[in-house]
């Protein structure tokens, strides 16, 4: 019986206060977990600014692609663009990742086997990232 | 597409919301209720082109450790009708891309991967303290101040979307960033996919683009014997895709 | 990367231990043993009298390490008490924190304290210094060790054990629940799990208090009682057929409906459980056990070579049945949910869940066993003649 109470008694005190607030589960976690920090700040604010960009890029088959898709986490520069001036990445590098031919590409997709392609030479030189198909740059053999 | 007119309107909002977004006070989202909303994805498998962005995106936002996955991309090589038996792989869950395929035929596609958030969720079921939930929003959810790392859940997930933090010794998977979607945002893998093959889906909103999409096609899930009631809906899924 | 085939990214490492193969095998030997003691005291089997104090101070020692490596194994062991602060109703694994604990409580220290009373008082006043104390505590306060009082210890005694059988089955059974009850895991869900754990506990149960009566009567050099020992093979064997044919069932349906998950695990069985479950657990731990046994119900072996025999079949079975264990623990985290691949399970030596630790916890009830035997000796003679003394120390 002591042992009982005791227990009880234990209980209030551990148990956290917003336990079973909304389920079998501690309340507060729900508003804990939606008030992290966000690293990618999201198209609408990226054009909230650069839509002279947004202009460019929705007139090729780039429309869709939003910006810290190629430009990495960017919260951080749209709360201070002072501040924080994010890297332009390396076109070498960043457009193989999709465009690098593979069986497993559905077929309709634009894709290239870089080698053949370009061999090595930086996709920037022919083609103008927010809109690929405008205005190819001259082509090197 | 935004004009200067709408912009002028949104700024003062998006100012307020992003103060709100940067603080991270341990408060709920304003203007945000939980009930006006039931949260899903929808995947379409014709669209994805294995590129990883998903992954990485994920795995920055979510400060997901190296070597686990909140999200991963698989590849298929199906030998025609043989469903029982394909070849699948997933080098770093896909998060550096996909090396050339040594098949040359074949059926071939990516499956990105994710937790379900299932309305039925088996790994809810079984946590002993309830440090992982199902929100009234349809998100499943965890508790890493809770959780004793029993590993229960991961034991129960039929899908394989949890892992065990290495530093935290608690439970973690897929949060579908709760965080992001709460303040009007979408997931971090959805805004960096550049095909639109993930998409988030509000099926309570009768507006939500993917609403549409989702009457009109036909979607699967994953493991549909479990009865888990999975919410991410894939579009295209073949039947070999374990 | 130690993966054949395809995994999903996550599942290539263990989430369950060497320490979750060791936690069912502890329990799994308190329910047995205690199986064991309550066949003399509600079915009056008189043969087995001799190993009844015996077999409850083993489970008690058992169930006391039972807990440690659960707790080990955590990944926040300090948060564990939340399971009896916010247990969450839907989860096996919850409800069996209290299951354990009314166990303990309600059903082995109780049923101990009531047959041991007796002995506790007298001692409580035969004994000096450190012992007196412990002993004067044990009494809980009370000294009346007249006949009628005794009669009601035994009463209350005999109720505890009847309430007992069905709380040590449901103690185990639940630890086979919990594995059964995963839809996930085609290797573990069944709804014959509970039941074959139960069955293999008790298998396990009784050919360790039969080992452990052997070797203690070596012990103190005191003559082995055969019929007791004959008895308890006997119980044993007819436990082992019951178990085998469970696990045999669960094979052959398996086998029969082929259903998704078989070729993957057919083919798990075949390779990397080859050893642990073929060999060790079937034909070394189950088959030679019960042939040997069985075969003395027919054929009159002198006693030397009976108790030999009985020795070596309870060493196999305690094998035989931890490999059980590890079958269905490891066995079933070994192979892909996708039924596309295989991963292999790598034990440190020198870790929190390292095999240092699971062999340490396995000989530490061997440990609070002697204490508890030393405390709350088991035999006869022993307890007799202390009685005798305290009572003359009395009547001076």
């Amino acid at each position: 019986m002591v042992g009982f109470v005791l227990f009880l008694v234990l209980r209030a005190h551990f148990v956290p206060r917003t336990f079973g607030q909304y389920g079998h589960y501690r309340g507060a976690a729900v508003g804990e977990l939606s008030s992290k920090p966000v690293k990618f700040a999201g198209h609408q604010l990226c054009e909230g600014c650069h839509d002279d960009v947004l202009k460019v890029k929705s007139a090729g088959p780039h429309a869709h692609v939003n910006c810290e898709a190629c430009h990495g986490p960017q919260a951080k520069h749209a709360d201070d663009p002072g501040e924080f001036k994010p890297q332009l990445p390396d076109t070498a590098v960043l457009c193989a990742r999709c465009h690098e031919a593979n069986i497993a590409k559905p077929k309709g997709f634009p894709q290239v086997v870089s080698a053949e392609h370009s061999s090595g030479v930086a996709c920037k030189t022919c083609h103008i990232p927010h809109n690929p198909k405008q205005m190819p740059g001259e082509k090197h053999s | 597409m935004i004009t200067r007119r709408h912009f002028i309107y949104l700024l003062p909002a998006a100012a307020v919301a992003w103060d709100f977004v940067l603080a991270g006070t341990p408060e709920a989202a304003p203007n945000y209720t939980q009930t006006d909303h039931w949260w899903g994805m929808l995947i379409d498998i014709s669209k994805c082109i294995g590129c990883g962005n998903c992954v990485r995106a994920c795995s920055t936002e979510n400060d997901v450790p190296e070597g686990y996955f909140r999200t991963w991309v698989e590849r298929y090589h199906v030998d025609d009708w043989h469903m029982e038996s394909p070849k699948v792989d997933s080098p770093k869950g896909g998060k550096e891309g996909f090396p050339p395929s040594s098949y040359t035929g074949g059926k071939n596609f990516f499956v990105p991967k994710m937790c379900n958030h299932c309305a039925d969720s088996p790994c809810t079921q079984v946590c002993p303290v309830g440090a992982t939930f199902e929100t009234r929003d349809g998100v499943v959810l965890v508790d890493d101040t809770y959780c004793l790392g029993c590993r229960y859940c991961i034991q129960a997930c039929p899908y394989g979307c949890r892992f065990l933090h290495p530093k935290k010794h608690t439970a973690e998977k897929c949060s579908l960033c709760y965080h992001r979607i709460t303040k009007g945002l979408t997931t971090a893998c959805c805004e960096n996919c550049p095909t639109g093959a993930r998409q988030l889906v509000d099926l309570k909103n009768p507006k939500d683009p993917a609403i549409e999409f989702l009457k009109t096609h036909s979607v699967q899930v994953l493991k549909p014997h479990l009865a888990t009631g999975a919410k991410v809906l894939y579009n295209g899924l073949d039947g070999s895709v374990r | 990367m130690p993966v054949d085939g395809f995994m999903y990214p996550n599942e290539v490492e263990l989430q369950w231990s060497v320490l979750i193969v060791v936690y069912p095998f502890l329990t799994g030997l308190v329910a047995g043993a205690f199986i064991l003691a309550s066949l003399e005291r509600i079915f009056h089997v008189e043969a087995v009298k001799p190993t009844y104090r015996l077999a409850l101070l083993t489970a008690l020692s058992f169930l006391l390490v039972a807990p440690m490596p659960l707790q080990l194994h955590l990944g926040r062991p300090e948060r564990s008490f939340e399971m009896y602060l916010t247990p969450h109703r839907t989860s096996a694994m919850a409800m069996f924190g209290f299951v354990y604990l009314w166990y303990l409580m309600a059903v082995l220290v109780l049923e101990i304290w009531l047959d041991y009373r007796r002995e506790i008082v007298l001692l409580s006043q035969s004994t000096t210094g450190l012992r007196r104390m412990i002993y004067k505590v044990m009494t809980l306060g009370s000294s009346n060790i007249s006949d009628e009082a005794l009669r009601v210890d035994d009463r209350v005694g005999y109720a505890i054990t009847m309430i007992g059988i069905p709380s040590a089955f449901l103690l185990h059974g639940y630890v086979g629940f919990i594995f059964g009850s995963i839809k996930a895991n085609p290797w573990w869900s069944t709804p014959l799990m509970p039941v074959v754990f139960l069955f293999s506990a008790m298998v396990s149960g009784i050919a360790l208090v039969l080992l452990l009566y052997m070797a203690s009567m070596r012990m103190r050099k005191r003559p082995i009682d055969m019929r007791c020992v004959d008895k308890i093979a006997q119980y044993l064997l007819y436990t082992f057929i019951i178990d085998f044919t469970l696990e045999l069932l669960d094979l052959i349906h398996r086998i029969y409906e082929a259903d998704e998950s078989f070729r993957s695990l057919n083919f798990l069985m075949h390779s990397k459980l080859y050893v642990s479950q073929i060999l060790i657990q079937i034909l070394l731990g189950t088959l030679v056990p019960i042939f040997v046994i069985g075969f003395m119900q027919f054929v009159k072996v002198p006693e030397a070579v009976r108790r030999f025999l009985y020795a070596v079949s309870g060493c196999l079975t305690l094998v035989g049945i931890f490999a059980m264990r590890w079958n269905v623990v490891i066995g079933g985290q070994l192979f892909s949910k996708s039924f596309l691949g295989y991963t292999t399970y790598k034990v440190d030596l020198i870790s929190r869940e390292g095999e240092l630790i699971a062999a340490g916890l396995m000989i530490l009830p061997f440990i609070i066993l002697a204490i508890l035997v030393k405390l709350l000796p088991p035999w006869g003679e022993e307890v007799r003649a202390a009685g005798l003394a305290a009572s003359a120390q009395a009547g001076d």
